[in-house]
């Protein structure tokens, strides 16, 4: 399980690098899809198999979807590469990379003085529902009360 | 046998992808039959040769790349087809002793990769640069995702009544009773969408072929053809292999036949049931498809769990 995790995480690294480096939207889209099935992996050798298996679910099989649906209609060609190709300068890389590599150097930090000898404990479904609908029955209801209204809201939109 | 041994996986591989060729001989002589006519009836007994003839020819056409097209998403989208549908039959168990794997997020598996499977048909129309191919595969977005919805929501009703999500256990839950009897409606939205899912007739609107040439595999060729065209049939295998876990008992029957022979004789009716499905129905309009889906099918199921559910807590 050691060993998938760390595989899945390189996996999940690489292609989220790959993703931002690519200019062909739809070759960075499936590296995305390959970085949150990576995640899912990461989930379930954490002992997370239902988070694993939403994960792919929603994220790599729905929502994902939707934006090859958007792409699909815009018709982007040979123009929107040359227009990432200029956006990927070196000059643009220096401010975000040095934030992300004081972040990088926290989470070090933290990782260092952390417990090692975790072991993962599997949760499964029941137990997670069961979480869901006791405690946090509240954010469950407010969560789907916020879909309700964006449902509503796009319904609007579609009839005009 | 044991479950997950190497000799299983093997065995268990080499006959699904063995009964999704022969699948292509079979739907032809059945079509003949109801639509009285024969059928290929000519290369080796009662025809039977065909399948080989055409193997033999879908692999040795010229497998031919579009210039304009997109190379990677081109030559990945069949893959994707075959390499999702092959891995859901990970979670089937076919028999008491056959299966590879148990896994207690079964049916999420089965369905997430369903889901991953509508980016094949999606990245090879997009992927084609041809508009019949871009319009075909739009229809098989919309159409997939859809249908994806009802599917979920029409097996929550089996998951509710067993317990789990585990198809074992859900094979063993329907021991006294097949889920049949108490879930016809979930029964009935799982077949429909099941047909929408593995996009065949009546539903295969992504690829009709008398408005949209050939859909979203227009500009496909040779084995890259040959797979969508084998992951069609692997879908209708493993439609019909759901159906038979989730509501008819599984590897259950009478013992005078071993259980992976009900298995097969279960499974092998609703194959024959679907060939039947694209013989009697003409395909609907796009946009009724899709308004039967969303206006129809989705209040129907989740009344259904509703009704499920208020039964379970009253019990």
């Amino acid at each position: 399980m050691t060993l998938l995790f760390y595989l899945a995480g390189a996996v999940a690294v690489i292609s989220t690098l790959c993703v931002i480096v690519q200019t062909n939207i739809v070759h960075a889209l499936i590296y995305l899809i390959l970085s949150l099935l990576a995640v899912a992996v990461v989930f379930f050798s954490l002992g997370a198999p239902f988070a694993a298996v939403l994960e792919a679910i929603v994220y790599a099989g729905a929502i994902m979807v939707l934006f090859l649906f958007v792409i699909m209609m815009l018709n982007l060609g040979q123009h929107s590469r040359d227009q990432e190709r200029s956006w990927l300068q070196a000059r643009g890389w220096i401010l975000p990379g040095t934030l992300a590599a004081v972040l990088l150097v926290q989470l070090l930090n933290v990782l260092l003085v952390i417990d090692h000898d975790f072991v993962p404990t599997e949760v499964g479904v029941l137990e997670v529902s069961a979480l869901l609908f006791g405690p946090y029955v509240l954010a469950v209801e407010l969560a789907s009360i916020l879909l309700l209204a964006g449902l509503v809201a796009a319904y609007h939109l579609a009839k005009k | 046998m044991e479950i997950g041994s190497g000799l299983t996986i093997g065995l268990i591989l080499g006959t699904v992808i063995g009964v999704a060729a022969m699948l292509i001989w079979v739907e032809r002589r059945l079509l003949g039959l109801w639509q009285e006519r024969l059928g290929p009836n000519r290369v080796g007994p009662l025809g039977l040769f065909q399948v080989v003839a055409d193997m033999i020819k879908i692999f040795t056409k010229e497998d031919w790349t579009p210039p304009f097209a997109d190379k990677f998403s081109f030559v990945l989208a069949p893959a994707i087809i075959m390499t999702v549908v092959l891995l859901s039959f990970a979670v089937i168990p076919f028999a008491p002793n056959i299966g590879i794997v148990d896994s207690n997020i079964g049916i999420l598996f089965v369905l997430a990769m369903a889901s991953i499977g509508a980016y094949s048909v999606m990245l090879g129309g997009l992927s084609s640069d041809n508009k019949y191919a871009l319009l075909g595969s739009l229809r098989a977005a919309a159409q997939m995702v859809s249908y994806e919805v009802f599917m979920g929501i029409s097996l929550l009703g089996v998951v509710a009544l067993s317990g789990s999500f585990d198809l074992r256990e859900i094979v063993h839950a329907q021991e006294d009773m097949w889920f049949v009897v108490p879930q016809f409606i979930g029964f009935v939205i799982f077949l429909i969408a099941g047909v929408a899912e593995s996009h065949r007739l009546p539903f295969d609107i992504p690829e009709a072929e008398q408005e949209i040439c050939a859909g979203y595999h227009t500009e496909y060729s040779g084995m890259k053809f040959g797979m969508f065209f084998v992951g069609e049939y692997l879908g209708l295998v493993l439609v019909s292999s759901l159906i038979t876990v989730l509501f008819f008992g599984g590897w259950m029957g009478p013992a005078f036949l071993p259980p992976v022979v009900w298995f097969a004789l279960k499974s092998g009716v609703f194959i024959c049931f679907f060939i039947l499905l694209r013989a009697a129905i003409p395909r609907p309009r796009y946009d009724q498809l899709m308004s039967y889906g969303w206006l129809f099918l989705l209040p129907l199921s989740l009344l259904n769990l509703l009704v499920t559910g208020a039964l379970i807590l009253m019990n």
